[in-house]
């Protein structure tokens, strides 16, 4: 790599050369919709009923403090902010602290319109959250674009850009909604398998299964 | 309450002034030569009857003939405002003179309407796409851009 000093950093005209590839490398590559992340969990009738029990209290872990990450590209962020406010008081679900930093956060709240230009951004946050994450789509124009769908500059729902798994429509949905879609996601968690299978771990008697 | 300046009134004290450089008055707005803009808005911006000092706006409109950029004045010494107007005819390459120089707020806005409309301002200091990504393909305000 070779030394970058100040006569070696990209112009004006480049990085914003940069930025609008980074947009239309996106959207070129933004043109299905994320499967639901979950979709396995209606096949989980297999599993152990001795991990079952550590599933049980590493999920009530996970669901009891989310944290979520500081994201609110548009209006329904207001409603979001109620949510956290005296009145509504999402700290009685275990997530009163908001996250600056995307790598301490593991719930992203898409609150509002996402254009093409910040939509880079917010992958970028997404990717820098840690595993577990998780989703919720809030509001019209998080879960389709809503009435911005048919525009050139709006993205037509965030699954188009980062998994999504709660979706919670209105416009702008009310906090008990939000609220209601929290819970929901919070289910969702408790249904989760944080443990493999034992028949999904490396079996040192078959071949090739333990290295 | 700001007190718009009647159009006819501003040719009548503008007229002796420059001559030939403005084309007709509206209601509330006076069209102004392209190549003329510059020097009228100086002598708004700095005649003491005048002293338009903030920069409300600048917008444009697709009248599919040509554009038409409008600009918003308005003095705070002497609370009224008016709305000059410029009309570029060249609709494969729409330029008008840019007024930075003289208000500097008009920077970011007149960036704004080369994003959307395409017309570019003479003299800007730093004119590029503000809203829309660099790459982005046309100018979607204008009224025959289809994606």
């Amino acid at each position: 790599m070779e030394m970058t000093g100040p006569e070696n950093f990209p112009t004006d005209g480049e990085l914003d050369r940069r930025e609008g590839q980074a947009v239309e490398d996106l959207k070129a590559h933004s043109r299905e919709a994320f499967p639901d992340p979950a979709a396995w969990l209606e096949e989980d009738v297999k599993r152990n009923i001795v991990l079952t029990s550590l599933d049980w209290i590493i999920d009530w872990a996970r669901r009891s403090s989310m944290w979520p990450a500081v994201c609110y590209p548009a209006c329904c962020g207001l409603e979001w902010m109620a949510a956290l406010g005296p009145r509504f008081d999402a700290a009685r679900f275990g997530m009163e602290i908001m996250r600056a930093s995307p790598r301490q956060a593991d719930l992203l709240i898409t609150a509002g319109t996402l254009t093409w230009k910040m939509a880079p951004v917010v992958r970028r946050v997404y990717d820098q959250m840690a595993e577990p994450k998780w989703v919720i789509a809030m509001g019209a124009c998080g879960i389709s674009g809503g009435i911005f769908r048919s525009s050139y500059n709006v993205v037509p729902g965030y699954n188009k850009i980062v998994p999504v798994d709660v979706y919670v429509p209105g416009c702008p949905p009310r906090p008990e909604a939000l609220l209601y879609g929290i819970s929901l996601l919070q289910k969702k968690i408790g249904r989760a398998k944080a443990v493999p299978d034992l028949s999904e771990l490396p079996n040192p008697l078959k071949k090739g299964g333990l290295k | 309450m700001t007190a718009v300046l009647p159009a006819k009134d501003l040719v009548t004290r503008l007229s002796g002034v420059f001559a030939g450089k403005l084309e007709e008055a509206g209601r509330d707005s006076v069209l102004v030569r392209a190549d003329a803009l510059l020097e009228v808005a100086a002598y708004l911006k700095n005649t003491a009857g005048f002293a338009f000092d903030y920069f409300n706006m600048v917008t444009a409109a697709d009248y599919y003939q040509y554009f038409e950029v409008v600009y918003h004045l308005t003095s705070t010494r002497h609370n009224h405002s008016v709305f000059i107007k410029v009309r570029c005819h060249n609709r494969a390459n729409p330029s008008v003179p840019s007024v930075v120089p003289l208000w500097q707020g008009a920077d970011f806005q007149e960036r704004e309407v080369f994003d959307l409309f395409g017309i570019r301002f003479e003299g800007h200091p730093d004119l590029k796409r503000i809203v829309l990504w660099e790459g982005f393909d046309g100018y979607p305000l204008r009224k025959d851009w289809n994606r």
